[in-house]
């Protein structure tokens, strides 16, 4: 993991003082709501529905025990004992107090933390692949790159004031796991034939009010050039793209106006003056960063230890965790585990305190102290030797995380929804517990297999409900809420945005609405299609004339 | 009144704001006023402009490549924030100062806050039209113990 130089810790010590300076202004007087607002959403505070709202970044989503003890710590004394990880791997506490941020942020620092441009019209925290680094499929590790891009775009002086939100991806295996063409630059790892290393590059994806899948503007970027490149597209966003409508202000719609030709021309224009300049990444950038994310050392292990092979044999429920929540490491004798955090009865994405002090505790026992957030919105232990797997299960039991429906219909993405956030027009956490209460049969969720369903409370689609397979977005008509359903969206590498099955429904129609589309699923399946796989196959038509009786 | 801070310090602000094409410009000009003018009157009067008094102001959306050929005699580029929000101010700064070689005064006018002073140094601004509101002793503050990205910023070309 990264580890703090000086300048870095001196940067959120600064920050923290900083704003509890702007916050003192503002409390007094001196600094107007108007000219405060920016300040405080640069550094996590949104001012909510019941309570302020603080969003903590955890850069590409990897955090130490330590942190997330420090995590659980500020959700007991600032907050009501928990806190919801989100779609972009961040953490927010709900009910934190305003005049409290500055105290959190300090508290924060302490364990080299901050929540610096979690929000505001900047670069946001940079995400990546939960798997990075012990993925069976990973072309190279993608992480030093999101640190150096993280460093960078910290406090990156010309590019605090964007016309809109900017949010950067990285993935490093063969297999997308960061939606990267959601993003609004997403890069993608390759090797070039002789052996050079760089990224295929994405511009102008993104779900929000106008969902797009990311295209292609560079098929290789060698890395030295990740940041000259990087700037040359902020710079030409900053200068060109709109601010008259913050519904066209992403870098999106500018894309689409210049067409990808116009705008990769002006980008190639910028980039053409720092090309090979001063601005490349040196080699030794590169070897620094990699040694602080060199590869964890690990024991011998074998694959096939006895004790896990019978406790397989033995447990049932042990099999099913395993099945689902248990993935291929690249090590051998080793695994990934994803812990879930969609337990049903509890809001997506939530953790208490005390489950954050357990996974602490479980990560340093099994995981070399090492968790990842997942934008899947679970938690992920990376580095656990096979014969530990029944005591984690255990432990992870004992703390409600042991649910065996990762990637299962009830392991729902979902926002925090009408009842906490202010721009939803709906309600999404309600919805998904019927959701989940409605479908908590194992035996059915397994025959199901993989499905993916997504769920959003507003057109700003936190909860990427455009990539679900099955995708449900909470609408605002004469003051009720209702709620539009899409299917066929899909992430990775064949990305596809899902589509509008019809007229919305009340919330109470929706369990009925999802049963009805899987039972289609599994009367028209073949042998081993997964549900998209049908949705895609079939079209649409045959699930429409199941949900609205053939009345649509 | 708005505070003039160049160069560290508050200063007199000795230049003429000129926001369109005002009568008896050249005669003005001629008396030795120090005349600061939109891109479009600068770019128009620019033959007969006398080098030293002469200077321009730039919206956020001005093209910088009219400029470019004059840039080592103009004395005075300011940089209109219609709004502090609107960072595009940020990007001209940048090309004026690290690309194009630009070695004169460098303002920021208009929407310019204490809270953005560092950064705006940062971007190559040396001096500051602060809106009038704002208090010049924080002002000063600001700029010599603001934050700033440790990541250098390169001296692009």
């Amino acid at each position: 993991m990264y580890r703090y130089k000086q300048a870095d810790q001196r940067l959120v010590e600064d920050r923290v003082a900083q704003f509890r300076d702007q916050m003192t202004r503002f409390l007094d007087g001196r600094l107007g709501e108007h000219e405060f607002r920016p300040l405080r959403l640069q550094n996590g505070l949104y001012v909510q529905r019941h309570a302020p709202m603080l969003r903590v970044a955890i850069p590409y989503g990897t955090l130490a025990a330590y942190q997330l003890r420090k995590l659980a710590d500020i959700a007991r004394r600032f907050d009501r004992g928990y806190g919801h990880f989100t779609t972009r791997s961040n953490i927010q506490f709900n009910w934190v107090r305003l005049e409290e941020a500055p105290d959190i942020l300090a508290e924060l620092a302490t364990v080299q933390m901050h929540a610096i441009q979690t929000s505001g019209n900047c670069i946001r925290n940079i995400t990546t692949d939960p798997f990075a680094a012990v993925a069976a499929d990973e072309l190279f590790d993608p992480r030093p790159y999101c640190e150096i891009v993280r460093q960078w775009s910290t406090l990156a002086p010309e590019f605090l004031f964007l016309p809109r939100k900017f949010k950067i991806a990285f993935a490093g295996g063969a297999e997308d796991r960061a939606a990267v063409r959601f993003h609004d630059i997403g890069a993608f790892a390759r090797v070039a034939d002789d052996g050079r290393i760089g990224f295929e590059i994405f511009v102008g994806g993104g779900l929000g009010r106008t969902p797009m899948v990311g295209r292609t503007i560079r098929d290789f970027l060698p890395r030295e050039e990740l940041l000259n490149y990087f700037e040359a597209i902020l710079r030409v966003y900053n200068r060109h793209g709109r601010r008259d409508n913050k519904y066209k202000a992403r870098i999106k719609i500018l894309v689409k106006d210049l067409t990808l030709e116009g705008f990769s021309r002006e980008v190639e224009e910028e980039w053409a003056w720092t090309r090979g300049g001063p601005g490349c990444i040196s080699d030794a950038t590169f070897r620094e960063m990699e040694a602080f994310f060199a590869r964890h050392d690990y024991a011998p292990a074998a694959a096939d230890d006895p004790g896990y092979l019978a406790a397989l044999a033995g447990s049932r429920a042990f099999a099913r965790w395993v099945e689902r929540n248990v993935s291929a490491h690249r090590e051998l004798g080793y695994a990934v585990v994803t812990l879930s955090l969609k337990k049903t009865g509890v809001p997506p994405g939530d953790a208490t305190a005390e489950q954050m002090d357990g996974v602490a505790e479980l990560a340093e026992r099994f995981s070399a102290g090492e968790i990842r957030v997942s934008h899947e919105q679970n938690l992920v232990l990376p580095h656990v030797a096979r014969r530990d797997l029944p005591a984690l299960w255990e432990g992870a039991r004992a703390l409600g995380m042991a649910t065996p429906n990762i990637g299962l219909l009830t392991d729902l993405v979902c926002c925090p929804g009408g009842d906490f956030c202010s721009l939803a027009n709906a309600r999404s956490i309600p919805v998904a517990a019927a959701i989940q209460q409605r479908f908590d049969d194992l035996d059915y969720l397994f025959d199901l297999g993989p499905l993916e369903l997504n769920m959003s409370g507003c057109v700003n689609a936190c909860g990427h409900h455009h990539i679900g397979h099955i995708g449900i977005l909470g609408v605002d008509k004469n003051n009720e809420e209702w709620y539009q359903v899409t299917l066929g969206g899909r992430e990775g590498s064949q990305a596809v945005l899902g589509r509008v099955i019809g007229p919305s429904f009340a919330a109470g129609e929706i369990p009925d609405v999802i049963a009805d589309l899987l039972e289609v699923y599994v009367d028209e399946r073949h042998e081993g299609e997964i549900f998209i796989d049908t949705v895609e196959r079939l079209g649409l038509d045959a699930f429409k004339a199941r949900v609205y009786g053939g009345a649509v | 009144m708005s505070t003039l801070i160049r160069h560290g310090t508050v200063a007199d602000d000795d230049w003429q704001w000129i926001e369109g094409d005002v009568t008896q410009l050249v005669e003005r000009m001629e008396a030795g006023e120090r005349l600061v003018l939109p891109l479009a009157v600068w770019l128009a009067h620019r033959l007969r402009r006398d080098p030293p008094r002469v200077g321009v102001w730039l919206g956020p959306d001005d093209p910088l490549e009219a400029l470019l050929p004059w840039l080592a005699d103009i004395p005075l580029v300011a940089i209109r924030f219609p709004l502090f929000t609107d960072g595009r101010g940020y990007s001209l700064a940048r090309l004026l100062r690290c690309r194009y070689g630009y070695t004169g005064e460098l303002r920021a006018v208009s929407d310019v806050l204490v809270d953005q002073l560092a950064v705006m140094a940062q971007c190559g601004f040396d001096s500051f039209g602060l809106r009038a509101d704002q208090p010049p002793a924080e002002a000063l503050a600001a700029l010599v113990g603001g934050l700033r990205s440790p990541w250098p910023v390169i001296a692009m070309p």
